[in-house]
């Protein structure tokens, strides 16, 4: 039924830190790599070769250019480039689920992932109208929508070493920008950097309630403390030993007689 | 949005198909035998035609009949089971009108709220969609089912009233061309909320989109194109829609010859505004994912 679960177990998903993502799109590939040939239709392609090719991805990423205002105390702040890696929220309102009239879409009660039976999909297109976010896109060879699955035949798939049992995404993220978990557990590693790097939501306003969060990015022309790269090579060296030593060194300094080598202070 | 054939033929027939159904049901004009038959041919050939025309877009048309489960919460379900239900209703009504010369009140009036109906929940597709803030209003509906009710006065001849339904129509009409120019902005949706990057005053500019080609969200859903005429349409479908129907209808004329042939004309040139608005009813419609690429 596409009536939404009052409440879901577990909020499986996604934090994207936007400070570390470095645009390489390798996210996207492995999502379309896995999808297109694991649960449900293939992903895919129209005109591959031609003059026009377009396809369906379940995962696509954005850059922006934000421009921070000026501020007094940062007159001419600089422009930053983000890389913005979209897909499926799994919101705990999605409106997605609601408006299906086959009741193909619908949210897992155990882990709050959205999902849709495609033997029950009539390819109406309106769970995409529904969605802010572009998450849903049909597929134009099958006619059934396609969406982001959480990678589900991996997160719970034993025949893979427990390592490769996160979504693909995250699994081949070089950066470290993609984070999996359960984001209804406050104790969990994801809602704890959520909590610490103020991870947000994605249209607050339309009320969906999304589940996966934005990191922000942090200024780049900007750092709290001046670091010099040089700096530990140009900082005085002591070497005068302290404490015991350093009495037995003076005293013996004081000896009369030829110390050899090096005394404290450098050479003499 | 894009301007699908299939949804605007649908939504601009069925429409009028079952406001006809609805003021036959009401019993304007209160028709048997021969008379009725023709006039109930017109309203099924125009609704069951508009519905037919929408399963055109489907992906999967054959599995259709799984659309009429989900009524608890989806629009759409609800708008194929009252489909069916009026057409049912009004199919019995109109054995009885056409083959035995009778009519069961309750039965019509039954039909004439279904057909209606149908129309309110169709328009509520439309209008429950957040995502598309010029859709997202109670005007909306308003606007559909005044349009429904206005071409079915003037198709079931019942001229003086649907005078007065059609200027209604076209007053509704301008006042959602007024509100829904500035419902996007009402929303509150813009680059900055959408990707959370706009806080203290910083500008959000789309640098680069995800693939150098086009692809299903952009063709759903942005299209600019259409815009580009939109003042001209609107003053067509208001002329051809409201307007000219009204000067035909107001004509003092004589002969019933020409009067009927004013009347084809007026319900072809409303049918046609119709068809222009509701063109414009889908290419104006911004849908805010346009926003990730910078577009609207």
């Amino acid at each position: 039924m596409t009536e939404l679960p009052t409440s879901t177990s577990r909020k499986m998903g996604l934090v994207i830190d936007l400070d570390t993502c470095v645009g390489c799109h390798a996210c996207v590939i492995s999502c379309k790599g896995w999808n297109t040939e694991n649960y449900g239709a293939p992903l895919s392609d129209q005109d591959a070769y031609g003059a026009d090719p377009s396809g369906t991805f379940l995962n696509r990423v954005h850059s922006f250019e934000v421009q921070p205002a000026a501020t007094p105390d940062r007159p001419a702040p600089a422009a930053q480039l983000i890389h913005f890696p979209k897909s499926c929220l799994h919101c705990e309102d999605a409106p997605c689920v609601t408006v299906c009239p086959t009741g193909a879409s619908y949210k897992r009660v155990e882990d709050g992932i959205v999902l849709v039976n495609e033997s029950d999909c009539i390819g109406c297109g309106l769970c995409a109208w529904s969605c802010p976010y572009g998450a849903r896109e049909l597929d134009l060879a099958e006619g059934v929508m396609k969406k982001c699955t959480l990678c589900v035949d991996r997160i719970y798939n034993e025949n893979l070493p427990e390592v490769d049992r996160v979504p693909t995404c995250v699994r081949t993220c070089p950066s470290g920008a993609r984070h999996f978990g359960d984001l209804g557990d406050e104790n969990s590693a994801v809602s704890q950097l959520v909590a610490e790097r103020g991870g947000m939501d994605l249209m607050p306003e339309i009320g969906t309630k999304p589940v996966n969060k934005y990191l922000p990015p942090r200024p780049k022309d900007t750092l709290d403390a001046q670091i010099d790269i040089l700096a530990p090579l140009l900082a005085p060296v002591t070497e005068e030993p302290g404490g015991f030593l350093g009495w037995l060194d003076k005293a013996l300094d004081k000896l009369p007689g030829q110390s050899s080598g090096q005394t404290s202070g450098g050479t003499r | 949005m894009h301007p699908a054939p299939s949804v605007i033929l649908f939504t601009t027939l069925s429409g009028l198909g079952f406001g006809l159904l609805t003021f036959l049901g009401l019993g304007y004009p209160g028709v048997t035998g021969w008379v009725a038959f023709v006039f109930y041919a017109i309203a099924y050939a125009l609704a069951v035609g508009g519905l037919l025309a929408s399963t055109f877009h489907l992906g999967h048309p054959e599995r259709a009949l799984k659309a009429f489960s989900q009524w608890k919460t989806s629009w759409l379900s609800r708008e194929g089971l009252c489909a069916v239900a009026a057409l049912l209703v009004m199919g019995l009504y109109a054995i009885g009108a056409i083959f035995i010369d009778s009519h069961w009140r309750l039965l019509g009036l039954l039909g004439a709220a279904l057909s209606l109906g149908t129309v309110f929940t169709t328009s509520m597709i439309y209008c429950q969609l957040k995502t598309i803030p010029r859709w997202n209003m109670p005007l909306t509906p308003v606007m559909f089912l005044s349009f429904s009710i206005a071409g079915g006065a003037l198709l079931a001849g019942q001229e003086s009233l649907a005078i007065w339904l059609l200027l209604l129509a076209g007053v509704v009409q301008l006042g959602y061309w007024v509100q829904g120019d500035k419902a996007f902005a009402a929303s509150g949706t813009t680059m900055a909320t959408a990707t959370g990057l706009g806080e203290t005053g910083a500008t959000v500019r789309a640098f680069e989109p995800p693939h150098t080609g086009s692809n299903y969200l952009l063709r759903e859903f942005v299209h600019v194109v259409g815009r580009r005429h939109a003042q001209k349409l609107r003053a067509i479908a208001l002329g051809f829609g409201f307007v000219l129907p009204v000067v035909l209808l107001v004509l003092p004329v004589d002969s019933s010859l020409v009067k009927h042939l004013m009347a084809a004309f007026a319900v072809l040139a409303h049918m046609a505004g119709i068809a222009v608005s509701r063109w414009l009813f889908f290419a104006q419609a911004e849908h805010v994912v346009g926003l990730y690429y910078g577009k609207r």
